[in-house]
């Protein structure tokens, strides 16, 4: 195995991590501030994917379409927290799933009515097509670079927004104990609004970072939405800086699980039945390694309140 | 003119009608929701097509969604066969949703005729005679491009599929025709929309090509990452991953890629002419090869209802049999396990007045027959 190969791997592993942490971010923000469980993430996903999508191929600009991505998932995030999440605050969560899966279906079915059923074209802009040599002779996909950075930028961005500005430490309030910050004067109610809208944002921007290297599709939401709860409560729950790390493991241990243990299995296994047990065991380890972590932190890595 | 053909198209609906009195209830499961919905679709309006041009007033097709789940599938099945005593079922697009209902669907005496999924473990020792399958045995297309890989000269394949049963039978076909060695072979999660960790084993492996089962969506996301890593290798694959429910997802990288089918929007009968055109005008877009086995199966039963009543199961399972209607493929037969006999063909994609799409560039096996056949007692 050759140390291009593991540095190509690697990269994947951390590229992966950093798309999943911009839809755990989200996701923990609105659980952290509001407690509410917002099964609909995905599908701000999805519309961010199809808003970017959509008006890529009317304006022939990838750029305008990541723009609108974030405009159209802030505003649909904005909308479902007015009409739909703001009445579930002081339900409890079973009510909150069943409401928010309302959503999915909504949001699929409506999509699906809107663009049809067949996947949309979403290409990579020209500048970031292709692959550059890395140092080590390892060669990269330069738009898995750029997601990797652009990742990066949004953590450290989220990081200062919620350590240094007024808005930030209303969040940080509001985590933990919403009464009284309400009590204290702060519209509690815009306060919602406003992060729904930045966590719907940021899973738009996801979605369309990913659908121009995925397919833009109806449903493409739900499995990502799946391991962004994995990251979420391997990270803690309400915790940024635990959704960071949560997300680079599972995009670590996911990545090298499926590139290893096929291999590793080869050793005392037929090449096709390895392949196949390798791939089964691989796709269970992200839930593994969350039983183990849990088992040890029950509140996750970086629990809030702990 | 025009007014004389609808005159003419009246008095042909009028003979058709008086022909077949008796009522056929046909079951159509298939997947109308979800990533999968693309292929459900095309099945679907593949077959309505061709109901629709019989003007046969007297089948009466009940379509419902099975959002890809086989618990679904299964409930929908049997809602069908006991509650609206369907004579017919069809439409499953997944192997894994085929195994959990045409077992027990064939064996409650109902027929069931595949519009896609072919799974092995269907055309061997379990071949059942109310089971036939209009499409092909999953094993079929990737036979036909491992030979054809032989006829490429390449001797170092790297080969990839799902890991569920039409993904293991497409690699086993592959390799049951494909002389050179293995590069290597990976099974992927159903589903899966990132394959940057099998791009970069395919990129250390020195492969001289790839060949990849990855059907719907699947498929897009890994041809637009291969196309942008950097590695030239040259890819194939079954006309699942280029048919045209996907070429325009996957966009120019696909041009110029070789693939199997056994059917293909220019071959040249004038049964297929008449259908692409139809197709074409009804939907507003080109046919898929799903929509494409939707339309032969809906000919089937059309053919089989005129010669036999449904209810006469011994006669109208003959009429199957037979087989006798214009299939758009050009020729059309079943061997002893119901399965199809048939040309499998090569086809490369182009783009032709700005849509992407295929033309046939050789013909990989002349009526070709599954490898489970022997193993069916019928």
């Amino acid at each position: 195995m050759s140390s291009a190969l593991l540095i190509e791997q690697a990269l994947n592993g951390l590229q992966f991590g950093v798309m999943l942490f911009l839809m755990a971010a989200g996701l923990t923000l609105i659980f952290g501030v509001m407690g509410v469980i917002n099964l609909a993430h995905g599908s701000l996903y999805m519309v961010g994917a199809f808003a970017c999508a959509a008006v890529a191929a009317y304006t022939g600009s990838f750029w305008l379409g990541l723009v609108a991505s974030l405009i159209a998932a802030a505003a649909a995030g904005a909308i479902v927290e007015v009409t739909v999440i703001r009445r579930l605050y002081n339900r409890d969560h079973l009510d909150q799933v069943l409401a928010t899966f309302a959503l999915i279906l909504i949001f699929s079915e409506g999509t699906r009515w809107v663009f049809g059923s067949f996947p949309l074209y979403l290409d990579i802009p020209k500048v970031l097509q292709g692959a550059i040599s890395l140092p080590g002779g390892a060669q990269y996909q330069l738009y898995r670079l750029a997601i990797i950075g652009a990742g990066l930028v949004v953590a450290i961005g989220l990081y200062l927004l919620i350590a240094k500005t007024r808005l930030g430490m209303r969040i940080r309030a509001g985590e933990s104990d919403r009464e009284m910050i309400s009590a204290l004067g702060v519209d509690i109610a815009s306060l919602n609004t406003i992060v729904f809208a930045l966590g719907a944002a940021l899973a738009g921007l996801a979605g369309a970072l990913v659908g121009a290297l995925q397919s833009v599709q109806v449903g493409m939401g739900e499995p990502v939405l799946i391991l962004a709860f994995v990251v979420i409560v391997i990270g803690g729950i309400g915790s940024i800086k635990g959704a960071l790390a949560g997300a680079i493991l599972v995009g670590v241990v996911d990545t090298m699980g499926r590139f290893l243990l096929p291999q590793l299995f080869t050793l005392f296994m037929q090449p096709s039945q390895a392949a196949t047990a390798g791939a089964a065991i691989a796709s269970m380890l992200i839930y593994i390694v969350m039983a183990f972590i849990l088992a040890v932190r029950p509140k996750g890595l970086f629990a809030v309140n702990a | 003119m025009k007014r004389i053909a609808a005159a003419a198209l009246m008095v042909g609906l009028t003979f058709a009608g008086q022909a077949m009195a008796e009522p056929v209830k046909i079951g159509m499961i298939t997947t109308l929701s979800g990533g999968g919905a693309g292929l459900g679709i095309d099945i679907r309006d593949g077959f309505l097509l061709a109901i629709k041009e019989s003007g046969n007033k007297d089948i009466k097709v009940i379509v419902e969604d099975d959002a890809q789940k086989p618990e679904l599938a299964v409930q929908i099945a049997d809602k069908m066969v006991q509650s609206e005593k369907v004579d017919i079922l069809t439409g499953i697009v997944w192997s894994n949703l085929a195994m959990a209902v045409v077992p027990g669907v064939v064996g409650q005496g109902t027929f069931y005729l595949s519009t896609n999924a072919g799974p092995s473990a269907l055309a061997g020792a379990n071949c059942n005679p109310n089971y036939f399958n209009v499409a092909y045995q999953n094993d079929n297309l990737h036979e036909a491009m491992g030979n054809y890989a032989n006829t490429a000269n390449y001797k170092k394949t790297f080969i990839l599929a799902p890991n569920y049963p039409a993904g293991t039978d497409a690699l086993t076909g592959f390799k049951r025709f494909y002389k050179g060695a293995l590069a290597g072979e990976l099974y992927t999660k159903v589903g899966q929309t990132d394959y940057a960790t099998e791009i970069a084993q395919i990129r250390a492996s020195g492969a001289d090509s790839v060949y990849f089962f990855l059907p719907g969506g699947m498929g897009i996301a890994f041809m637009k990452q291969y196309s942008q890593s950097g590695i030239s290798t040259p890819v194939m694959g079954p006309g699942f991953s280029f048919d045209q429910d996907v070429l325009g997802a996957i966009g120019d990288a696909a041009i110029g890629v070789k693939n199997s089918s056994h059917w293909s929007k220019d071959l040249d009968n004038a049964a297929n002419k008449k259908y692409v055109a139809a197709f074409k005008a009804e939907y507003k877009r080109l046919p898929s090869l799903y929509a494409t086995q939707g339309y032969d199966t809906a000919n089937l039963i059309l053919s089989a209802v005129a010669k036999a009543s449904v209810k006469d199961k011994d006669a109208f399972r003959a009429a199957l049999k037979e087989a006798k209607f214009d299939s758009v493929r050009g020729k059309f037969k079943f061997g002893n396990n119901n399965h199809p006999i048939q040309d499998i063909y090569v086809r490369e994609v182009i783009k032709e007045d700005g849509v992407l799409t295929n033309k046939i560039v050789a013909t990989s096996f002349t009526d070709h027959q599954d490898a489970y056949a022997a193993s069916c007692k019928m």
